[in-house]
């Protein structure tokens, strides 16, 4: 019975260990947020953190992520209040919504390595998150503005300590 | 439909009297206002019988909790489109709450809930807002006016001395005010309405709107950035066990010769396979592997050893569809008449020029990104079905089929859809989940893997168009015949009252498939037929994909116009202009497309500069959806091409004139949705059959729109001041006339089949 760490929290799952990561959080922990589209890593719905990397969890065993964190939509943030889903929120992203889970994590580990990433960084970081409604051009500009959001809070941080 | 069937209530385990009202109210009806046709006296008398004499009036739309909470019940399915919120500012506007207060709730099947003009619950056609807007309006007015009175009487003042804002309701002269939450407490709320009270309401006029036009916060969106939204697929049901589908290498008309489940047996949590009895017709040949985990039920779907007799259609393909409808249009008694104006036979006799030209659309699939998904429970008599769904008067019946059973016996709960785009109109989901179910005798949830719900598509039709047009000496159109041959999406459904008598009453046609064709351009002499091509219709059982059909009919009218344009050396935009002099049926809406025509000119700079060699603009514009629910929309295409045959969409300019605008950032956002599955079908997307089967099975190999093909898109909101219309669908039908004139522009080539390829392109070049 594989343990995973997901989102701070130790949990034991009742699945083989070659299940997909994706079907052991959605039925055998039933967080929901995390959604199915393809199941070939094709579409980016699935995407969670690993170790804060963005994988695919659909292709992604229980045994290949023994030991590591994992983090979901669910744990980005306590309050859902990241600064990427706050911009989602301001600049009003999803439509259907069904694929805003996997953009928000695959754009949050941009972001923790790149604070100010160019609209071509952005596009390449997101080229492989489908979204079908075709809200894209709102996921970018919630990614500039989460970004520039992250840069001055962590600036003004500065600031605070320097006087 | 299951107005009075007894139920134990799911969400509450209480027995509930009944499924109509309550059980859909519980907790806010109780010692709430609520507010509703259903409720009005006389309209529906059982259900007024029903009421609990605490209530003011029990409602379908919305009920406002002691608490103050307005909770607005949705009959129409969200898909993105941000409807249910759209109806609670429609309603908002008139009660005068505070938007911090609104909340949404989807409604189930209950009939309470139907459309007020269409009669069912359905959702399409970019129809909601423009049907439901005064019905919306009237419930919210009610509401104000009733709270109103009771707060009147309990001042001891009259009820026309008090102001109704942000759910407060204030007495200027005296600074005395109450809020509605105290007002419901009271439970001192008395005023009814008859039908024709609700009729007479004064609604507010455009200057007084608060609401109306402003871009409130969608409701639904916060719950789709931190994962809590629930869709079809995150029902979860005590007991519940999961299936996967095996579906057969043919679309349709196969059948299950044998199942060897011997190797599924060894896979752990296995519970049974279920080749499905669809007396409904809308499956054929679908077997369900049931196990204890969906992971579970894919292993055992992935080791049953399935053999089919491939039917009928086992060996066609999208030539045999295509060399079928060549074949139809070619015969003079082919079709109904969906136009028929004037003589176009003596017309082309006179004409000075005669042009024609063939146009084709591929096969598209819907592929939202929920896969298709349905949960069935059986409890007692009832079957629950937990699916996000378009078309719930329907699809319950349909799963009423599946089980066996009187369509009242079926209460279907609606979930956020994740993307719709036409493909949830259909009801083959709820098969499979329901005869699982019955099988097991457990709660079954059915997940379609990706595979199956591309290879099952209820596809947009392969469609072949053929266009004759005649002019006369100056360049004029005057006689056009133009042949629409497809599967028809709308027969399919078997409910009589949504097809199209022709023009001379000769049969019932399928008017979602020629709609656009009876186009805003003054044409004196014009023939539509519409052709059923029944191999495809009964080989690709199509449906209704986003924009339906001005999806094709303005490839072809657009592409066309724009050839007769160029052969008789006229600009044209200003050969568009010209025929839309708004004569006779078509005042009023060609002036308004024309408006659009040139908003998009202006704002893209058509014909303002030279253009670098390689790169062109084109003009498109259309009346989608039907001439009765138009948006008027325009697009200028700015496209490069390169020696190659590549296309890069470098911008595209739309402008719609939407009446008036509800909420502007919405209209923004599915105007770009919109624009941007338009341009997805002109350059990306395309299926193909084979052995009479789908051939693309993934995201892989059928490829919409990725972020990185996305180009500038600038968008015009005209608001005339007209009815507000819809604005999910009309922008994707004209980016791909556009974008195909653009081409032509830019290095001589004219593309008349979708999608447009590069081979095409480089292919039309040197011809």
């Amino acid at each position: 019975m594989p343990n995973l760490n997901i989102n701070g929290r130790n949990m034991s799952v009742e699945a083989a260990p070659d299940t997909p990561l994706l079907w052991a959080i959605r039925e055998q922990l039933q967080m929901t947020g995390t959604k199915f589209g393809c199941g070939a890593g094709l579409c980016g719905a699935c995407t969670v953190h690993v170790n804060g990397e963005a994988v695919r969890s659909c292709q992604t065993s229980l045994s290949e992520v023994a030991g590591k964190k994992i983090t979901t939509i669910e744990g980005l943030s306590a309050k859902g209040d990241h600064p990427l889903q706050k911009a989602w929120i301001a600049e009003q992203v999803p439509q259907c919504g069904y694929c805003q889970s996997g953009q928000i994590m695959q754009a949050a580990a941009l972001l923790s390595k790149n604070a100010n990433p160019t609209k071509e960084e952005v596009v390449e970081h997101m080229d492989g998150n489908l979204c079908r409604c075709m809200t894209y051009s709102r996921i970018q500009k919630a990614i500039m503005r989460a970004a520039s959001e992250m840069r001055t809070a962590s600036n003004s941080g500065t600031e605070r300590r320097a006087t | 439909m299951n107005t009075h069937v007894k139920i134990a209530d799911v969400t509450t385990g209480r027995e509930s009297a009944d499924l109509s009202r309550r059980s859909f109210l519980v907790g806010t009806a109780a010692a709430g206002l609520a507010l509703g046709y259903s409720a009005v006296p006389g309209m529906l008398g059982a259900d007024q019988a029903l009421a609990a004499p605490a209530n003011f009036d029990p409602s379908v739309w919305y009920s406002i909790a002691p608490d103050g909470i307005v909770t607005v019940t949705c009959g129409k399915a969200d898909m993105g489109q941000h409807i249910a919120s759209t109806m609670a500012q429609i309603i908002c506007e008139e009660l005068g709450a505070n938007w911090k207060d609104m909340r949404v709730q989807l409604a189930s099947n209950d009939p309470k809930f139907n459309d007020p003009v269409l009669g069912a619950q359905i959702t399409g056609g970019s129809w909601s807002t423009m049907m439901n807007f005064d019905a919306m309006s009237r419930a919210g007015a009610a509401g104000r006016i009733a709270l109103t009175d009771a707060a009147a009487a309990a001042m001891g003042v009259p009820a026309s001395e008090l102001v109704v804002r942000d759910s407060v309701i204030s007495n200027p002269k005296s600074r005395k005010s109450t809020t509605f939450a105290e007002v419901v407490k009271s439970g001192k709320i008395t005023k009814t309405f008859t039908p024709d009270e609700l009729k007479a309401i004064k609604l507010k006029t455009a200057d007084q709107y608060t609401m109306i036009g402003v871009s409130v916060p969608q409701l639904d969106i916060p719950s789709k950035t931190n994962g809590s939204a629930k869709y079809g697929i995150d029902v979860m049901l005590p007991g519940m066990v999961y299936g996967a589908l095996v579906t057969p290498p043919v679309r349709y008309g196969a059948t299950v010769k044998s199942v060897d489940d011997s190797a599924a047996k060894k896979v752990p949590g296995f519970i049974k396979a279920v080749t499905l009895d669809d007396k409904t017709g809308t499956t054929t040949g679908w077997v369900v592997a049931v196990a204890n985990t969906y992971v579970n039920a894919r292993k055992a779907a992935e080791a049953l050893k399935v053999s089919y007799d491939g039917g009928p259609n086992a060996k066609l393909s999208s030539q045999s569809l295509l060399d079928e409808a060549k074949r139809l249009q070619s015969l003079d008694d082919s079709g109904l008449f969906f136009v028929k104006d004037g003589d176009t036979a003596a017309a082309f006799g006179t004409a000075a020029k005669v042009m024609e030209a063939e146009y084709t659309t591929n096969i598209n699939i819907h592929a939202p990104l929920e896969p298709m998904t349905a949960t069935a429970q059986q409890q007692g008599d009832i079957w629950h079905i937990y699916t996000g769904n378009q078309f719930a008067t329907r699809s319950g019946a349909i799963a009423a089929g599946a089980a066996g059973v009187d369509p009242k016996f079926v209460v279907m709960h609606q979930m956020w859809l994740g993307g719709g785009f036409g493909r949830r109109l259909d009801a083959d989901m709820t098969v499979p989940a329901v005869q699982a179910a019955k099988a097991v005798g457990k709660p079954v949830k059915v997940i379609y893997s990706r595979e199956n719900d591309m290879t099952m598509d209820f596809s947009r039709p392969l469609t072949f168009q053929k266009i004759k047009a005649g002019l006369d000496g100056d360049g004029k159109l005057i006689a056009m015949n133009h042949d629409v041959v497809s599967a028809w999406p709308t027969k399919r459904w078997g409910i009589p009252d949504f097809l199209t008598p022709s023009v001379d009453k000769k049969g019932g046609l399928d008017g979602f498939t020629v709609n656009g064709a009876d186009f805003f351009y003054t044409v004196p002499n014009h023939n539509v037929r519409a052709i059923l091509n029944e191999m495809a219709h009964n080989a690709t059982p199509s449906g209704q994909l986003r924009s339906v059909a001005p999806g094709w009919t303005f490839w072809a009218v657009e592409s066309m116009v724009d050839e007769l344009a160029h052969s008789v050396g006229k600009d044209p935009a200003q050969y568009r202009i010209d025929m839309l002099d708004g004569k006779g049926a078509n005042a009023g809406g060609a002036q308004r497309l024309r408006n659009t025509l040139l908003a998009a000119m202006g704002m893209s700079g058509y014909g303002t500069k030279e253009l670098p060699k390689g790169e062109g603009m084109g003009v498109a514009c259309v009346s989608s959806q039907e001439r009765a629910t138009a948006s008027w929309t325009a697009c200028v295409a700015h496209v490069a091409v390169a020696p190659s045959g590549e296309i890069k969409v470098k911008k595209l300019t739309v402008a719609t004139d939407v009446g008036t605008q509800v909420h502007p950032d919405n209209i923004r956002a599915q105007v770009e949705g919109a624009a941007l599955w338009g341009l997805s079908l002109a350059l990306y997307e395309k299926a193909t059959l084979k052995d009479g089967g789908i051939e693309q099975t993934n995201f892989d190999t059928y490829t919409p729109l990725r972020m990185s093909q996305v180009p500038e898109v600038a968008v015009s909101v005209i608001a005339n001041g007209d009815k507000a219309t819809g604005v999910g669908e009309p922008a994707v039908t004209v980016i791909a006339p556009a974008i195909g004139n653009a081409i032509f522009n830019a290095c001589g080539a004219r593309i008349r089949s979708l999608p447009i390829t590069a081979e095409a392109v480089k292919g039309a070049m040197k011809a």
